[in-house]
């Protein structure tokens, strides 16, 4: 197998090539000229030119921006763990379902991708607003609750006060583990179905509990995928620019917020490329991290 | 604008222009690549062919407009939309991908005219110019009318709950410097609108404002943050409507929509006056048929047409003959135009540059890290 590419360059060339093209043309080029860009200065309102300053970087680590940097680490964070805790029960629950759910199982999952990013934003708000579904219910169950007390001759409750769900940075983390939890449940899955049951098995008979079991032999195993989860929900929650904006309150704009109104708003393309680059710069550094770790674990087995 | 949605041409394609932030930067690529403008040879004299593209906001033209147009000069007219003055202006920075007739706001005509984007209208070609009101014809962003004409024009104000609020909130301070209504408050997240309506409250004018003014908007701003419930992107009225916040900054005609499907709801603007913003027919340069641009122009600022289109879109007009020919619910309406008092304390903000751009850019930007 490993000698058929030789044998065959022509065709290997023709099957790479296209792809090969593509990827040069829409994809490194245009990065090319963004990252050129950050090297640049705006010249008037249209012209940026390539002075090769490094004034945007100096900018870009200025502490203002910095902090917005580990704001949006630290809530790309907090949603990868919490998109663990929850998803992988709901991993492990498809894995032991039988055969005919498991595929109705995985449908309601990806469900959610069929529809628009931007739709299932708005169909948050309305479920999370003042007077949006949840406080609604709560609202209805207050007033009956109160009702039935002073039936009960108790002394009925105060004024229903709407629960502040929306336009806080709970919404946003909230709205974050709603879009990525598939992330976090498929590769999940994909690990935990592989797994040899019959290693359960043993570790049942041999006396380990359920949680230890869980936590000594389906976590380690399941590692490989844990960690690919965790990559694919944080790079893009780290990147998210649609939720906090529309979900988040005054205080809620992440490094993706800054770095659109760079490019629209502020027309300062320069600077707009250096905070780009630096978040990508973080995302590859979260990348080796975890090939370094994949590589560890696979290591001693090796 | 239209009525029933409740999405004003600002509101719902912001959100989606702004998912497109990435197909912005990708045209300017294709800019680079070499995709200069489809500049046409065929525009001297009449022999253009019978086509327009026109670049609008969404929901900013009456239902018939344009078929109308066709009918009256066989050119068939095609309209895309964009959602933010910056969406244009993105669009047309690396050259003109082929419109005709584009529609920026005052401001945008001063950056785009500096950046040599407008060709100079012939007013020759225009004589329904005689329908508008004359208080818009010198305007500061445009001296002469030289490269725009005007469409509509609107003004920032608080549009606010009358159950939830006591008396009238005719002052920014009841959004911009007190607690008085703390958590039920919404601003704009237009950084130079803010700040300048911030320079307006503390009795500056809206233009001209100095750094140690912008330092002292954003300790202002920075002391009323935990007050402000959201900052949102021109879709205050809809957060108004269902009761999300009982004040927010926005324009008034997206508040006169919203009142008519909630009579609880009512606007003002405030007592130290306000920001006029009005948005314009221009040309940009490298257009493929001037000749129809400027007769396509000019039918829209017919008296009847205008009329027709802001029976839709129900914005302010400042088309004379149009106005007149409006029935009295809107011509009396004292949200679509407030009172004469208010509004000559109001201006136009004008563009100052980058540099100044960047520093209310900057200030916002650490109000809301704060």
């Amino acid at each position: 197998m490993e000698q058929s590419w030789r044998k065959a360059k022509s065709v290997f060339a023709l099957v790479l090539g296209p792809p090969l093209f593509w990827l040069v043309l829409f994809f490194l080029i245009p990065l090319a000229i963004v990252w050129v860009y950050s090297f640049g200065t705006n010249i008037g309102l249209t012209q940026i030119a390539f002075t090769g300053t490094f004034s945007n970087y100096v900018r870009a680590i200025e502490p203002l921006y910095v902090g917005i940097f580990i704001k949006s680490v630290g809530v790309a964070a907090l949603t990868t763990g919490l998109c663990i805790v929850l998803g992988f029960p709901v991993a492990l629950a498809i894995t032991f379902a039988p055969d005919k759910l498991k595929a109705w199982l995985i449908l309601l999952i990806m469900l959610p991708f069929w529809t628009n990013l931007l739709i299932r934003t708005y169909a948050l708000i309305a479920v999370l607003r003042d007077e949006g579904y949840v406080n609604m219910t709560l609202n209805w169950l207050w007033t009956h609750a109160g009702g039935l007390m002073s039936f009960a001759g108790l002394k009925p409750l105060g004024d229903f006060v709407p629960l502040q769900l929306l336009h806080n940075n709970f919404a946003v983390v909230f709205g974050l583990v709603y879009v990525h939890l598939p992330f976090m449940v498929l590769p999940l899955y994909s690990a935990l179905d592989r797994l040899d049951r019959s290693l359960l098995e043993a570790s049942l008979d041999l006396g380990a509990g359920h949680a230890r079991t869980m936590l000594q032999i389906v976590a380690p195993l399941a590692l490989p995928g844990i960690a690919s989860g965790i990559l694919i929900t944080f790079i893009p929650a780290l990147g998210a620019y649609l939720t906090p904006d529309l979900l988040g309150g005054p205080d809620s704009q992440m490094i993706a917020n800054i770095i659109e109104r760079q490019f629209k708003r502020a027309n300062d393309w320069p600077f707009g490329a250096a905070l780009s680059f630096l978040l990508m710069y973080m995302t590859f550094i979260a990348i080796a991290l975890q090939s370094v770790l994949a590589k560890r674990s696979a290591g001693p087995k090796a | 604008m239209s009525d029933k949605s409740g999405a004003s041409r600002r509101s719902l394609l912001t959100a989606l222009g702004a998912s497109g932030a990435a197909a912005v930067g990708l045209s300017f690529a294709g800019g680079l690549a070499g995709c200069s403008p489809k500049a046409d040879t065929k525009t001297a004299g009449g022999a253009e062919e019978a086509k327009l593209n026109f670049y609008n906001w969404d929901t900013y033209i009456g239902p018939t407009t344009l078929a109308d147009f066709k009918k009256a000069s066989g050119v068939d007219v095609s309209m895309s939309l964009f959602a933010t003055n910056d969406e244009l202006f993105a669009k047309l920075k690396a050259g003109n991908p082929g419109f005709d007739v584009i529609v920026p706001s005052n401001e945008f005509v001063t950056r785009m005219s500096q950046s040599n984007m407008l060709m100079p209208l012939d007013h020759t070609k225009i004589p329904n110019m005689k329908n508008i009101d004359p208080a818009f014809l010198n305007p500061d962003f445009d001296p002469g009318r030289k490269y725009s004409m005007p469409y509509t024009w609107l003004v920032l104000g608080i549009g606010y709950r009358k159950s939830k609020v006591k008396g009238v909130p005719d002052s920014w301070k009841y959004i911009l410097d007190s607690d008085q209504y703390k958590g039920r408050i919404a601003l704009l997240s237009e950084s130079a609108d803010l700040t300048r309506l911030a320079a307006k409250y503390l009795g500056h004018s809206v233009n001209g404002i100095q750094p140690d003014m912008v330092a002292q908007i954003e300790k202002m701003l920075i002391k009323q943050k935990p007050y402000i419930k959201a900052f949102h992107d021109d879709n205050g009225q809809d957060m108004l409507l269902a009761g999300d916040v009982d004040l927010v900054l926005e324009y008034n005609g997206d508040i006169a929509q919203v009142m008519k499907e909630d009579p609880d709801l009512d606007f003002v603007v405030p007592k130290e006056g306000s920001l006029i913003n009005s948005d314009t027919l221009c040309i940009p340069v490298g257009a493929p048929r001037p000749n129809n641009a400027h007769a396509f122009i000019n039918y829209l600022l017919d008296g009847q047409v205008g009329a027709d289109i802001t029976k839709t879109i129900l914005y302010p007009t400042p088309n004379a003959a149009a106005k007149a020919l409006m029935p009295d619910s809107y011509r009396a309406n004292p949200v679509i135009f407030p009172p004469k008092a208010i509004m000559d304390k109001c201006e136009y903000g004008a563009f100052e540059g980058a540099e100044k751009a960047k520093l209310f850019e900057e200030a916002i930007t650490r109000v809301r890290a704060a």
